[in-house]
């Protein structure tokens, strides 16, 4: 009874310290706000994932064009929309970094 | 040692109820230090988890009978490993298994994901830990397994049909599943709480869903094995409530697997993803109520309990939480794409998420409606298996044959002449297969013998497949030998060929299951030493009764010859186990006698009905054929998910960039 007292009472005090550990490190953060993703980083991101669906659908029907799971006319009516989409989301990405960068130099 | 298993228990429920709290203030508020403070809370509770589990198995290993929960599951003849077992053969065990896989794969997740996209995960913590805080509750308040009584000299004993091998491995098996559907739950709702539903949560989680779903088709086929080898009625699969409380998460987290490709190829169906990530969770939470509540008879309902009322409450909590955040969040999850075209890829993945869904959904219906009628009419109707079977046949069979279609087809769109090509030698293979075995005697079955026709279709567009990859392969990499091609391919392109590998372990499963059951045979007679029963063409003769008295059973087993056209090919025992068990009625098993024939993947499985005291014996032999490709698909069925969850260095690489070039680096975005 003792025993498992004193362990479950020592157990109790290594969670409480892992717990209080991040107010008890030494020296304290310059800043406690957590990271936000600002609405430009997210539409950057969002237009990093079109870029990176449309370059990865390209790849794709390259592959399946070579491997013969889509004819010549099957490639030919899909690789113009697909080459249009993955330029107009590299166009979108480098007109949104290069605002930031505008912005970031004055 | 019951206080501190007690006083862990209690520990646990504080750290998880201040995980929660400290948690969503911190993400609220966005204090680091805080969020920082509630992910340690989290790692802390499964370290007292453990120590509680720790005290748990302590019990069953040294004996304690003055441990409720040990005496009434365990005595001192069982063997160490059942022993153990014992542990989650109970009700407060299992939940106690669940809460320490929980918070075990809590601690995983939040640490592993710790610096990368911190603003997703400082909301998962405190979703993992409401879940946690409703299974501690549950230990510390309602079923405490560290309830203590005066020793009782030995222990009631476990459970006989528990004392099997594969009973030991299929709960903490459909377990991890269980519990691994709540990691991708976490992410989802994370997603929503942050609002980043963009695909990193998708890419954070894709790994936890693959293993939760692994770890519930294995377990699955663990139980299937068991029910096959040990419960002794001579099937593996009986549309028990709590066998489909299983297949039901099993089935969401197959078409979440699926339509998550279209969201990370297509941009769509977040909203659908959404929904069945909250449906999968929302289900497993369902088949644990199923199983430790008692509401519904079942083989696997161990216990009554008065947990019912308060799992019911959480899994209303769970359905009310998802639903309301997902409604919130609408706006965010509207995609710019559509589709374009009703046969293209994604269009065959739509379609295969709708009967998933439906299947699921259509089992739903059928476990729920003898509560439904209980609770409305006040008498039980039970569904049944023609009602399981009519839409096995009705979804499953069609799902089956979309497995073939949908690497043949390309994304967004498809000529009617290309696929024509495409389709051409599966189709051509699937309708000479038709034909051979109607030529065979296959057409006694129509849906056994369309199961085998689609399978061929499946396998061949499988095969081409591969054949088609590798030769692309080799074109590109010149100087590669034929397997180093073949190996590159399937290491380049991971996800796709293990998901391959997986379909074909699921064509080996849907053989075996139409064979055994669409063309198996049965006899059944009650034979006296001497006597022989016929079978499709074998001869099963019984020959004598043993009895034998070991530690823990009284044995009796009938001794039986096995030819075939007139050879003599082997023995077989069948028999029972009267076991040496507490309680006014002694627990019997029927230990079946298989003799499996591994060439055609046929069993012949003889159950001893009645033993009767002039030394005759009531039998039933059934002949199953192709049985065995069922667990074979089990092994492939792992072995293609292994290569699936393997990390791809290149992916990585790929979303390290993209996460780079969005404007922070790839570990805080």
């Amino acid at each position: 009874m003792t025993t498992a007292l004193i362990l479950g009472a020592a157990l109790a005090f290594l969670c409480v310290v892992l717990v209080a550990l991040p107010f008890l490190r030494e020296p304290e953060p310059a800043s406690d706000e957590l990271d936000a993703l600002t609405p430009e980083r997210r539409q950057r991101l969002a237009l990093a994932e079109e870029r990176d669906r449309a370059l990865a659908a390209l790849k794709e029907l390259e592959a399946d064009h070579r491997a013969g799971r889509v004819n010549d006319e099957d490639y030919r009516a899909s690789i113009g929309p697909l080459r249009r989409e993955a330029a107009e989301a590299l166009r979108a990405l480098d007109g949104v970094a290069g605002k930031a960068e505008a912005s970031a130099t004055g | 040692m019951s206080e501190l298993g007690r006083a862990a228990l209690v520990v646990t429920l504080g750290l998880c109820v201040y995980a929660v709290v400290a948690g969503a203030y911190a993400a609220a508020r966005r204090r680091r230090r805080l969020a920082h403070s509630a992910r340690n809370a989290l790692i802390a509770a499964f370290g007292s988890t453990l120590v509680a589990a720790a005290v748990l198995a302590a019990g069953f290993l040294r004996s304690d009978f003055s441990l409720t929960y040990v005496a009434d599951h365990s005595n001192r003849s069982l063997s160490g490993l059942y022993k153990l077992s014992a542990f989650w053969g109970g009700q407060e065990g299992s939940l106690l298994l669940w809460l320490l896989i929980l918070t075990g794969y809590s601690a995983l997740a939040v640490w592993l994901n710790r610096n990368r996209t911190r603003d997703l995960v400082v909301w998962v913590t405190p979703v993992l830990a409401a879940v946690a805080v409703g299974f501690s509750f549950l230990l510390v308040v309602v079923a405490s397994p560290f309830d203590t009584q005066v020793a009782p000299l030995d222990g009631a004993g476990l459970n006989p049909s528990l004392q099997n091998p594969y009973m030991m491995s299929h709960p903490p098996f459909l377990y991890l599943g269980y519990v691994g559907l709540a990691v991708p739950f976490a992410f989802a709702m994370g997603a929503l709480l942050s609002g980043r539903t963009d695909e990193r949560w998708i890419v954070a989680t894709r790994r936890w869903t693959l293993v939760a779903w692994t770890a519930l088709g294995i377990g699955q086929l663990l139980g299937a094995h068991w029910a096959y080898v040990e419960v002794g009625w001579g099937g593996y699969y009986a549309w028990d409530p709590v066998e489909n409380a299983a297949l039901m998460p099993f089935l969401a987290a197959t078409a979440f697997l699926h339509s998550v490709m279209i969201q990370e190829k297509r941009g769509m169906l977040k909203v659908w993803n959404m929904v069945l990530v909250a449906l999968a969770f929302c289900l497993s939470l369902f088949g644990t109520f199923l199983t430790r509540s008692g509401v519904v008879n079942s083989i696997h309902s161990f216990s009554q309990s008065d947990i019912g009322p308060w799992f019911l409450a959480f899994i209303v909590i769970a359905v009310a939480f998802s639903t309301v955040m997902i409604v919130w969040r609408l706006p965010l999850l509207r995609s710019k794409t559509r589709l374009e075209s009703l046969v293209s890829r994604e269009a065959v993945f739509l379609y295969n998420n709708l009967l998933l869904v439906a299947l699921c959904l259509t089992i739903l219906w059928g476990v729920a409606w003898p509560i439904l009628s209980e609770a409305v009419r006040g008498s039980t109707v039970v569904v049944g298996r023609p009602y399981y079977d009519f839409f096995l046949r009705i979804f499953g069979l069609p799902l089956l044959l979309l497995m073939g279609v949908g690497p043949l087809i390309a994304w967004r769109r498809a000529s009617l002449r290309g696929l024509g090509r495409t389709f051409l030698w599966p189709f051509a293979i699937a309708v000479a297969t038709g034909f051979v075995l109607i030529g065979l005697g296959a057409g006694s079955s129509i849906p056994g013998l369309i199961t085998y026709t689609f399978s061929a279709f499946v396998i061949a567009a499988i095969g081409l497949e591969f054949v088609r990859g590798t030769r692309a392969r080799k074109a590109l990499a010149t100087g590669e030998s034929w397997p180093g091609a073949f190996f590159s391919l399937i290491g380049r392109n991971r996800r796709r060929y293990g998901g391959y590998v997986v379909h074909f372990a699921i064509v080996l499963l849907a053989i075996g299951i139409a064979g055994s059951n669409a063309y198996d045979s049965v006899v059944e007679g009650k034979l006296a030493p001497g006597q022989s029963l016929a079978v499709s063409g074998y001869t099963v003769t019984f020959q004598r009764l043993t009895e034998q008295d070991t530690a823990h059973a009284a044995e009796v087993r009938a001794h039986l010859l096995v030819s075939r056209s007139g050879t003599d090919i082997g023995t077989l025992e069948a028999g029972k186990n009267s076991y040496k068990i507490a309680g006014p009625d002694p627990q019997v098993s029927s230990e079946v006698g298989i003799r499996t024939n591994y060439l055609t993947g046929e069993d012949l499985f003889v159950i001893p009905e009645q033993i009767n005291d002039d030394g005759s014996v009531y039998f039933r032999i059934f002949v199953k054929p192709l049985v065995n490709l069922i667990w074979l698909g089990g092994l492939i069925f792992l072995l293609g998910s292994i290569i699936a969850l393997w990390p791809d260095a290149r992916e990585q690489r790929r979303l390290a960039v993209r996460y780079d070039e969005a404007g922070g680096t790839v570990r805080g975005t």
